[in-house]
């Protein structure tokens, strides 16, 4: 059975688990600058390089993992938001992204597939694309409108670099998260489709916007509904939300995205906004009780977390929503489904 | 989001077919507009952006952008074009059509859009497989296509081809998934009339296929170019409009769901000379004229060109539209849209035709004006209008009224038959008029005679002038505590007179709790609460209804009979005694105290830049005085208010541009810290001056401090900050308002300048957290954070939740020297002076934070009257929304 039937059929049946924060959990390691830098010999400081750790820590990520797991999780994501190109060339470890990838989805895959054999249950691994720090639709200088810091065949090639690396190190989909820039999304799928080309063979997408603002569109300025036009030919496992604000602001557009995609929901969100300090405090409960409501209403298929959340928030809401049932998809009429930043559609 | 369903204003189909037309905006085309291609030619992409964005104001829903032209570096135009947009949300909320004849054009346009744009055009031209090829490229961007009938022996031209070529590209496009509602079908318009008999059947052949194919290939769409099909009567535009709107109404019942074509270059089929309609469509429809003798349908429309030729362009498209249509038609349309161009010449024209008639200029008013006004008082009752749109139809309304009065007076028989006569007032002590000149103008609006009193009105003059002009009705208005008050003696003094008639209460601190609890047992006539502008008429109409009026006034008294004994138990519940609440007080960590003021002192600020206010504007209470719900900017999208909110913030907008640039207003401020510690429930200044608080005396739960300001201050020494702003300057515009019937702008202009005075309060605050005082200096905070307060320290003003006594005001303008400093002065019920204006005292503590006092006991009246040094029944009466 392919992983995306695999996962279709566990999520015909209940409502799925993905893991929760990194950054954090990384953080209470307390780890040195020697401790990311290991004996790679980089020019750079490495400190906060957290998608590194997969070459010279890994036992980090794979604890992260399996805390994870051991909370109910059924999908690990890599350790690989930053492993790409741009983002590592920060670091001056550009050169690694192929190996930090590939160690990434192998070590996450090692621990699926321990928990996977020791229940029966799948356990599924997203390799993690995050969005760099470059954008396709926004000029970073405010005189030149009409500039742009990457242009799209670049970013296609960076991201292919790393979602081939990832499938290569064993995930079992791409998971194209944090889309602040519907462009830059629309560019990981190009590069994934040509993946797909190259090796012959299905790579199942996910998809997941950040909102930057409470009126629900992301940076690059798509309303929810105008994203899911725009990416809708990934033909995508799944679509959904993460990050952007805490659950209580995510949920008028929880339901607009249910009741308009024929994909499955996930959704992970921050545990809450950030208080004075930047730093969640946002109990296990009280997110799992959120997100819970969603459950409760019909309106997805995938819970997780996002920045501040930790093993425990993923374990409340793996409790918050176990026999729970999972939300069925709409089957959609076939209308064209445009869209600028806002959609628009024509009846047949 | 609600999704855009489309409509074609410009050429109706037939009601029945229900169809729904597409209208993409093609001035942004190279090919098309002369004008477009010399901007892009001379490298001006600052003006080509400005077609785009009238393109998409003007209603397209979809704009087409093409850049194929010879002498350009398409790949690089085009680029640049789409990513300038991209930096537009007016322009990028709507689809894309990339439109080019060369594939890598294409594929440079699919690179830059963001959104799922429609690629224009794919064919099987050269192929199947470089079809295919293209097809799947569209898919993996995720764009819809336009596929011209055009295969590798050429363009299908008879209906036959049409049909094969496309079933035969739906047939290959489904095969390899693609989806075919993403399939937009172009059958090719040609030109028809041109004298070769073989060209005869091409509309009809076109119309034909469509239908044709449609039902052959399920969900997929028909486009098609209409400039093609006129193409024989280049330079005789009026007959090439007519042939396109005839072309379009048989066209669209058959499939058509979109063409390239300008709006504003379609005629209203119904409105085309029936003669030269009839002779395009048998054109088009290759029918045999009946008209014209022997003449074949082509000889017959060639010959009737003849005498279209030449008409005056500017003129036909004057007499086009509503400006054709009857003067009531004119005028109701005016009023509708809020329209005031033509306003005083349609009421003229109306004027003169009933005059003609043997009426009377009344007549004007009673009828068309008022049938006009009754369709946007429908619409608005029904919600189908919002307060600004009706606003600015009032102006239209009020500026026919102007031009009639004189004609009125004239014929010195002036009794109008309003629905009745109401008096609004601001009652004295007060100056706040937003909401009572929305109430006014709704109730004008709503055909009653509205005698608008002003602001600071003493009870004497309402009753004087209610009796002299035997009003029906009286409406008080207020926005700060004290003003209830007032109203409870406006209501005693028509009790006294032994009044009768009903009594409306409204404003933003009135209740339906006060209004039941103290002014309603005041007066023994009718005494409503009018929550907000929308249900005055309402509240009107049933008060001076012989039917309703009894009825309405019974259920009003038992409603407030409800409140007044559901009230009764509650105000049972004790307060704790004074001295237990202050037990409980808060108890800050004074470790954490701000330092000393880096620049203490007093600071005037002359004239802060507005320029820089602008920036700082919280929308969202703009949008809330103006009765429109929702959060800025969400509600700009709103479904229900959007469009009114989005009208209202581009009028707002621009009149923030002439305020700036004609410098209308000048923000003065001032403010300064003093040397302070807490002294019990006082704060003692340095200086002396003692400022009494009052605490929270209500029951806490779960650990939560009886709070006063004073808390937040250190016993061992510590600093108070102090500040007013206010905005100079509005009163000649307002009166230029007045004089011009400009209810819209007057409003608008006062919404403005509150907007302004919080907006310097806000930046005010911080300069002194930043500089002044400098307890934050590296405080880096974006609007939105500002708005919702995420800084360090608070700015109470007296008379609001958390120090309620507004008489707390004279002693901070004294210690401010405000009215020197910033031009403020203060009513007897002390209310600020200009009326946009902002007060109050900075406290900095980490820990201090906003609350409301709420009910406090008699134990703690009698002890503020005389930490105050007034007399008890004085500090009652400041203190009365706390007592009760």
């Amino acid at each position: 059975m392919s992983a995306r039937d695999a996962f279709l059929e566990q999520a015909k049946a209940r409502i799925l688990i993905t893991d929760g924060a990194f950054g954090t959990e990384i953080q209470n390691w307390k780890l040195a600058e020697a401790d990311y830098a290991g004996t790679l010999g980089l020019g750079h400081d490495q400190k906060g390089n957290n998608d590194i750790l997969a070459l010279t820590k890994p036992e980090v990520p794979e604890a992260i993992h399996r805390a994870y797991f051991e909370a109910g999780a059924d999908i690990a994501e890599t350790n690989t938001f930053s492993a790409n190109r741009i983002s590592q060339a920060d670091y001056g470890a550009e050169h690694l992204v192929r190996e930090i990838n590939v160690a990434s989805a192998q070590l996450a895959r090692r621990v699926a597939d321990e928990f996977q054999a020791r229940d029966g249950r799948p356990r599924f691994v997203a390799g993690a694309i995050g969005p760099t720090n470059k954008t396709l639709s926004l000029s970073p200088d405010v005189n030149d409108p009409g500039y742009r810091e990457i242009d799209w065949d670049t970013l296609v090639d960076v991201y292919k670099e790393q979602a081939a690396a990832l499938v290569e190190g064993g995930a079992d989909f791409i998971l194209i998260e944090t889309v602040f820039d519907t462009l830059n999304a629309k560019a990981g799928i190009m590069a994934v489709k040509q993946l797909e080309a190259d090796l012959g063979r299905e790579v199942p997408i996910m998809l997941s916007m950040t909102l930057t603002d409470l009126s629900g569109r992301n940076l690059s300025g798509h309303t929810v509904e105008a994203f899911w036009h725009a990416v809708r030919h990934a033909k995508p496992l799944t679509i959904g939300l993460n990050c952007s604000f805490g659950a209580t602001q995510l949920r008028p557009h929880v339901k607009v995205l249910s009741e308009i995609s024929d994909s499955l929901i996930m959704i992970y969100p921050n545990a809450g906004l950030p208080n004075e300090l930047g730093a969640y405090d946002e109990m296990p409960d009280t997110t799992a009780g959120f997100v819970e409501e969603w459950a409760r209403a019909g309106q997805v298929n995938v819970l997780g977390g996002c920045c501040g959340s930790t093993p425990a928030h993923i374990g409340a809401i793996a409790r918050a929503v176990e026999g729970l049932a999972p939300r069925r998809a709409p089957v959609l009429a076939p209308i064209t489904r445009l869209a600028g930043l806002e959609p628009f559609t024509m009846a047949a | 989001m609600t999704e855009t369903t489309a409509s074609n204003p410009a050429a109706p189909a037939p009601a029945a077919s229900g169809s729904r037309f597409v209208n993409i905006g093609e001035r942004t085309n190279v090919t098309g507009s002369a004008k477009f291609k010399k901007l892009i030619m001379a490298g001006d992409y600052a003006a080509a952006i400005e077609v785009a964005r009238q393109q998409v104001e003007n209603g397209a829903q979809v704009i087409d952008i093409n850049m194929d032209e010879g002498l350009l570096d398409a790949v690089e135009a085009m680029t640049t074009f789409l990513n300038l947009i991209a930096a537009e949300p007016d322009i990028a909320r709507v689809p894309i059509m990339i439109d080019s004849s060369k594939w890598e054009v294409i594929e440079a346009g699919l690179k830059c859009v963001s959104g799922k744009p429609i690629v224009n055009s794919i064919s099987m031209k050269e192929g199947e497989e470089p079809f295919l090829e293209h097809a799947r490229k569209c898919m993996a961007y995720g764009a819809a296509v336009v596929v011209m009938a055009f295969d590798e022996t050429g363009q299908a031209d008879t209906k036959a081809r049409k049909v094969e070529i496309c079933k035969r590209a739906y047939k290959l496009l489904t095969g390899i998934g693609f989806p075919p509602e993403d399939i937009i079908f172009d059958p090719n318009v040609f030109a028809v009339a041109t004298g070769i008999e073989d060209h005869d059947r091409y509309g009809l052949d076109f119309i034909e296929a469509v239908a044709e194919i449609k039902a052959a290939c399920p969900h997929v769409h028909f486009s098609g170019g209409l400039s093609n099909l006129s193409f024989s009567f280049r330079g005789n535009e009026t007959v090439r409009r007519a042939m396109h709107s005839v072309f379009l109404y048989y066209a669209i019942p058959a499939g058509l769901d979109m063409s390239i074509v300008n709006a504003g270059q379609l005629d209203v089929y119904d409105q085309i000379d029936p003669v030269l309609r009839e002779a395009c469509e048998d054109v088009i429809l290759m029918r045999t004229p009946k008209a014209g003798g022997e003449q074949t349908a082509t000889e017959r429309l060639i010959e009737l060109a003849e005498s279209y030729k030449g008409q005056d362009k500017a003129q036909e498209k004057a007499a086009q539209e509503w400006r054709g249509w009857e003067p009531v038609k004119r005028i109701e349309h005016a009023l509708v849209k809020g329209i005031d161009a033509h306003i005083v010449e349609d009421t003229e024209e109306a004027r003169q035709a009933i005059f003609a008639a043997g009426g009377r200029p009344i007549e004007v008013i009673e009828g068309p004006l008022m049938d006009g006004m009754n369709v946007v008082g429908d619409l608005f009752g029904s919600g189908k209008m919002f307060l600004p749109q009706v606003v600015k139809s009032a102006r239209v309304m009020k500026k026919a009224v102007a031009h009639l009065i004189p004609f009125i007076e004239a014929e010195k028989d002036a009794k109008s038959k309003a629905k009745g006569r109401i008096i609004m007032a601001t009652v004295k002590g007060d100056v706040h008029d937003i909401g009572k000149n929305i109430v006014g103008v709704v109730l004008q609006c709503n055909g009653y005679e509205v005698i608008d009193l002003g602001v600071m009105v003493p009870w004497s003059t309402i009753l004087d002038t209610a009796q002299k002009e035997q009003v029906d009705i009286i409406g008080l208005s207020g926005l700060i505590t004290p003003s209830l008050d007032e109203m409870v003696t406006v209501a005693e003094e028509m009790q006294r007179a032994e009044m009768s008639i009903p009594l409306l209460i409204g404003g933003a601190t009135t209740s339906k709790v006060h209004t039941a609890l103290r002014i309603d047992p005041a007066y023994k006539g009718a005494v409503v609460h009018v929550l907000d502008a929308s249900r005055a008429v309402g509240v009107a109409s049933q008060l001076l209804s012989d039917t309703q009026a009894d009825g309405f006034i019974e259920s009003v008294a038992i409603d407030y009979e409800k409140v007044r004994v559901a009230r009764e138990g509650k105000g049972k519940k004790d307060v704790l005694p004074i001295a237990q609440a202050r037990a409980n007080a808060y108890q800050p960590d004074f470790a954490d105290k701000a330092p000393a003021p880096v620049q203490p002192g007093l600071h005037v600020f002359e004239d802060w830049d507005l320029a820089d206010l602008r920036e700082t504007f919280d929308w969202t209470p703009f949008f809330r005085a103006w009765e429109l719900a929702g959060t800025y900017p969400a509600i700009l999208e709103d479904e229900v208010v959007g469009e009114s909110a989005r009208n209202l913030f581009a009028d707002a907008q621009k009149m923030l541009d002439t305020i700036i640039e004609e410098k209308w207003l000048t923000a003065k401020g001032v403010c300064a810290f003093w040397e302070c510690h807490q002294d019990g429930d006082d704060i003692l200044l340095a200086d002396g001056t003692r400022l009494p608080m009052l605490r929270q005396q209500f029951e806490k739960s779960r650990g939560r401090a009886n709070f006063c300001l004073s808390d937040f201050v250190d016993p061992a020494g510590d600093w108070l900050g102090g500040f007013a702003v206010g905005i100079h300057g509005i009163d000649e515009h307002i009166a230029r308002f007045k004089a011009n019937h400009d209810d819209y702008s007057d409003i608008l202009l006062k919404a403005l300048a509150d907007r302004f005075a919080e907006a310097f309060a806000e930046r005010l605050h911080q300069h002194v957290r930043t500089t002044l005082w400098g307890y934050a200096p590296n405080e880096q905070l974006t609007n939105e954070a500002l708005i919702r307060e995420q800084y360090r320290g608070i700015r109470p003003a007296p008379g609001y939740p958390a120090c309620p006594d507004h008489s707390l005001k004279p002693i901070l303008f004294d210690l401010l020297k405000a009215q020197d400093n910033a031009g403020i002065t203060l009513t007897e019920s002390q209310a600020m002076l200009p009326t946009s204006a902002v007060s109050g005292f900075y406290f900095a503590h980490p820990e201090s934070q906003y609350f409301g006092v709420a009910r406090i006991g008699r134990d703690q009246l009698e002890d503020y009257a005389a930490r105050r040094g007034v007399d008890v029944a004085l500090a009652e009466r400041w203190l009365r929304p706390n007592l009760d």
